[in-house]
């Protein structure tokens, strides 16, 4: 991928510069907006303002903390002007230094990222106590220095958060099962950064990515394999330009990969009606909508239903972006949680089961159920939590 | 108007801390340190002070581990100038860092004179002292603590500092300047300031080393016996039997705990 | 160690605080185990029918001087430390409060004296004084030893209880005096909160309500129970998401930290947000129909049962032992 444009003074010298000035103004990217109606400046007039020269009324306006980086308007713009993934988040690192003061959850949280790696404040020693309740033995790099074919890169929710474990050790057991040589960075691990990128902070991004790129070069191994979908992006994206060239994939479409030597080991009938909920990261921005369907319907006794919004027009969980630490926010200014959203059209199929593939979506949706009373009747799994369940002990 | 910033540098619990192998200190190899965060407050409100008035913040640290982290953020959110003391022996009590702040104060040009010099309240390993008493003693100034409003009233060289009581309530206090405070928090919480500035500020401005003076003892110390963690209970008591019987069980507790 | 033990009434706004009969009773086993006299200092203006309560010390010395009126923490130290220089105790038991903040460690370097701060508990050991301390927010427990004549120690609230420091003696009462010069601070006025200002994080006791309390009118069951201990409700997220509480009620990573002295946590599950906000207070006592609610990996006392049970029956027995307490 070529080099980004690192400031908006520098963007229409770029590529994706020119190409956001043959903008149409034809609307597509605010009207699937999840908050596009509650915007002062929804992208398209973002674009408008740029090319009015004024800016400076876009960065005072809070218009950018409502922006969940789902890359709805990216994917929808019939210019394919790279709106999530170049425009918004250099409109969010001007908004950040124009706004006197920034939501103190996600100040705490960009804070946090800096000092100790993870956005919960959490010591980076712990980050790897998860390992001790694993049921197959995990094998950590810095302890064992032998190279490894797979980097399973744990990432922050998964590996602090009690539901986070929860997918940790159903991934270690499918990766034990099919006999996947894996390892990870333990205590080492620090957050691969996304949200700084795409949220305000490029100088935390940036100092993520350099400390992480060095202890990857510490030690031999062909390809990550990661949980997060956000650090996926990341290390597809921006890593590169820092060397970045060892195989990636998500757990989600690398299990997909391998699901001829799966499908066998799936042998507890689960008996329930499962709806998918495609990850912004995964789903839209990288079109990954069939494997992990596939995995679904791999399971005895799962019956697949679709919400109504899918695959493209999958409605965003409302955790990017910075939106994971907004919340509080977004309530006090009475918008309505994406994740209820989300959680309404769950329901409405009536499956028992809502399945994702992103961490953030397991606390949102749970969250969101219990706000929404509809925690008896819906419970939310990770696929890779799914595809355990169905294996025998 | 100069105002003086003291920053201590303190363990950071967010990690685990340790006992060291002789049962009388915190073992330094797992420690990380972090800026105290009520010194972090007293930053912040002369930030804000400089923002009101004109003038300039300086900001003096003594070194410890991670201080030039804390020392350009300073810089980066608007301190003119940023001071280190260098030379001291490591873990230096408060007792101690006071009298090399008070010693460095008087000795290193232009730190004094200045209208306020502003410290946190308290830290959370100030076991044998507070700095900003201490201080206020060593340089012959007035001193009050936990304040949470200062407002400089130019004419008559004074400042008007709310301090806080419990229950709500606040006092409303003069002090005559040049004066030392203990701040409790600042009038709105400390800022952000990007990481990519603090990038700057690190290329950007220097952090100033003045050397320690020499170590005077001359007080008396406190004898460090033993030092242990102190255990979290790992799990709640659970209170059995029905409704009535568990709260009844609980009432009984509350009362014995004087919480009612 | 010869010389009395000496702790500091703390007086404020013509009231004794609670705190010091905590210290009265601390002070009196520190006394005995050393084999000395007790002694309470009043240091005031006009408050001498004050002395009369602080019958648990041996005698009170009590000063009065127009100075003192208000809590100076300069004045009040200078005051100390003549009296100290005067008679020579051999502990100085200071309360870690508000009022009386500094105080401790002006006395100190006024005399050239070594201070000790955030000592929960004394003991005597080898006929010397022992503070046991906490540290780094209460991770870490130190057992200190002050070398000389004199320890100087800040005692913070809740070492003893207060009533094991009332007494019904009546204690001898020494009037001292001291020589104070104008301070270059000054009190100009309390400013009191509004009535229907609740500031949560000032609250002694908190009633915290999440999910469990199951509808915006069982919150007034909660309401007569934080009447009842003298607090005020709160709510986790879920509650003020649902608008039953305003935002000024939440307890959690997006709302308050609160350091209360006692915290109630009624139907809320234990999220690590909500804990972060509430993990630090001195007793917590959570009811949650869920065993495993994450809650009672922090809170102190558990009750496992339905809330809309528990809550009433709980306000029930207080109310009961209070009416028996005051009619005893």
């Amino acid at each position: 991928m070529a080099t980004c444009p690192a400031t908006l003074e520098e963007l229409p010298r770029y590529p994706e510069g020119k190409e956001i000035l043959t903008c149409l103004q034809c609307g597509m990217c605010s009207g699937t907006c999840p908050y596009g109606d509650v915007m002062d400046y929804p992208p398209r007039r973002m674009i408008a303002m740029m090319r009015a020269g004024m800016l400076e009324k876009v960065f005072t306006s809070d218009s950018l903390l409502s922006c969940v980086a789902c890359y709805a308007c990216m994917a929808k713009c019939p210019r394919g002007i790279r709106l999530t993934e170049i425009l918004l988040p250099l409109m969010k690192e001007q908004t950040l230094t124009h706004l006197p003061e920034l939501p103190s959850e996600l100040q705490k949280a960009l804070q946090n990222t800096l000092r100790y790696g993870n956005p919960m404040g959490e010591p980076s020693r712990k980050r790897a106590a998860w390992v001790k309740t694993s049921g197959v033995p995990i094998r950590i790099f810095a302890e064992d220095r032998r190279p490894a074919d797979v980097l399973w890169f744990v990432e922050c929710y998964t590996s602090y958060y009690p539901r986070g474990q929860d997918n940790c050790r159903a991934t270690a057991k499918v990766f034990d099962r099919l006999g996947i040589d894996f390892a990870i960075l333990g205590n080492e691990e620090k957050c691969a950064g996304e949200c700084g990128r795409l949220t305000w902070e490029p100088g935390l991004f940036e100092t993520l990515m350099d400390y992480n790129m060095a202890v990857f070069q510490k030690y031999q191994f062909n390809r990550i394999v990661t949980s997060c979908p956000h650090a996926h992006n990341a290390f597809k994206n921006r890593y590169p330009a820092l060397g970045f060239n060892w195989g990636l994939e998500h757990t989600t479409p690398f299990l997909g990969k391998h699901l001829a030597q799966l499908k066998p080991l799936l042998t507890r009938k689960l008996n329930c009606t499962v709806t998918y909920h495609d990850s912004c990261c995964l789903g839209r921005q990288n079109e990954f909508y069939e494997a992990p369907r596939q995995l679904l319907q791999a399971i005895p006794g799962v019956k697949l239903v679709e919400m109504v919004h899918n695959r493209l027009n999958a409605i965003c969980c409302g955790g990017g972006g910075g939106g994971m630490w907004l919340d509080t926010y977004f309530k006090a200014k009475g918008y309505e949680r994406l994740s209820e959203r989300r959680v309404k059209e769950a329901a409405a199929t009536g499956a028992d089961v809502l399945a994702v593939s992103c961490p953030y979506e397991v606390s949102r949706f749970e969250d969101a159920l219990k706000v929404l009373g509809y925690d008896k009747r819906i419970i939310v799994r990770d696929v890779t939590e799914l595809l355990a369940e169905a294996m025998e002990e | 108007m100069h105002i003086l910033v003291l920053l201590k540098m303190v363990p950071d619990v967010v990690e685990d801390l340790e006992i060291a192998p002789d049962g009388k200190a915190l073992d330094l190899e797992y420690l990380r340190m972090i800026l105290s965060e009520s010194d972090d407050h007293a930053l912040e409100q002369a930030l804000l002070m400089k923002e009101r008035h004109g003038g300039k913040v300086t900001v003096l640290a003594l070194d410890a581990p991670e201080v030039d982290d804390a020392l350009f953020t300073a810089a980066a959110k608007g301190a003119d100038r940023v001071v280190k003391v260098v030379g001291m022996d490591a873990g230096l009590t408060t007792r101690q860092a006071a009298r090399v702040f008070a010693q460095v104060i008087q000795s290193e040009t232009g730190l004094m004179p200045a209208d306020l010099v502003l410290t946190g309240v308290q830290a959370i390993d100030d076991l044998d002292g507070l700095i900003a008493p201490l201080v206020a003693h060593e340089l012959g100034l007035p001193y009050l603590g936990i304040v949470t409003r200062v407002t400089f009233d130019a004419p008559g060289q004074l400042v008007q500092a709310i301090k806080e009581y419990s229950g709500g309530v606040r006092g409303e206090f003069e002090v005559k300047l040049p004066a030392v405070l203990g701040m409790q928090a600042a009038e709105r919480p400390p800022r952000y300031v990007p990481v990519a500035k603090v990038r700057t500020a690190m290329k950007s401005q220097k952090i100033e080393c003045t050397p320690a003076p020499i170590a005077d003892g001359g007080w008396l110390a406190i004898e460090v016996v033993e030092m242990k963690r102190n255990e979290p209970a790992g799990h709640a008591e659970m209170l059995e039997g029905d409704a009535d019987q568990a709260s009844g069980r609980l009432c009984g507790i509350l009362a014995e705990r004087g919480i009612f | 160690m010869t010389g009395n033990v000496w702790v500091v009434a703390e007086q404020w706004r013509g009231h004794l605080s609670e705190i010091t009969y905590e210290m009265l009773a601390l002070g009196r086993e520190v006394a005995d185990g050393l084999g000395v006299p007790l002694t309470a200092v009043l240091a005031g203006c006009g408050i001498q029918e004050l002395a009369q309560t602080l019958g648990c010390a041996d005698n009170v010395l009590y000063v009065d001087h127009p100075l003192l009126a208000e809590p100076i923490p300069e004045l009040c130290a200078d005051a100390l430390a003549q009296l100290i220089e005067a008679r020579k105790p051999c502990a100085l038991l200071v309360p870690l409060t508000n009022v009386s903040l500094g105080v401790g460690t002006l006395v100190a370097i006024r005399l050239g004296n070594s201070a000790v701060n955030f000592c929960k508990d004394i003991k005597i050991v080898d006929g010397k004084l022992q503070a046991i301390c906490v540290m780094y927010g209460g991770k870490i427990e130190v057992a200190v030893e002050p070398a000389g004549g004199l320890a100087i120690v800040g005692v913070w609230p809740g070492a003893r209880p207060a009533d094991k420091g009332r007494s019904e003696r009546s204690p001898a009462i020494e009037e001292a005096t001291v020589t104070l010069e104008d301070s270059r601070v000054r009190l100009k006025k309390y400013i009191d909160p509004e009535a229907d200002d609740v500031d949560l994080t000032k609250q002694d006791v908190l009633v915290a309500v999440g999910r469990g309390i199951q509808s915006r009118d069982n919150i007034a069951l909660a309401e007569e129970l934080a009447k009842a201990l003298g607090g005020a409700v709160a709510g986790s997220r879920p509650v003020i998401d649902q608008g039953w509480l305003p935002l000024s009620s939440q307890i959690g990573k997006s709302g308050l930290a609160v350091k209360p002295k006692l915290y109630v946590a009624l139907g809320i599950s234990g999220a690590p947000e909500h804990i972060e906000g509430m993990k630090d207070a001195g007793l917590i006592v959570a009811v949650n129909s869920d065993a495993r609610a994450p809650i009672f990996n922090v809170a102190h006392y558990g009750i496992v049962g339905d809330v809309l049970e528990t809550l009433p029956a709980l306000t029930a027995a207080i109310e009961t032992r209070k009416a028996a307490s005051h009619h005893a």
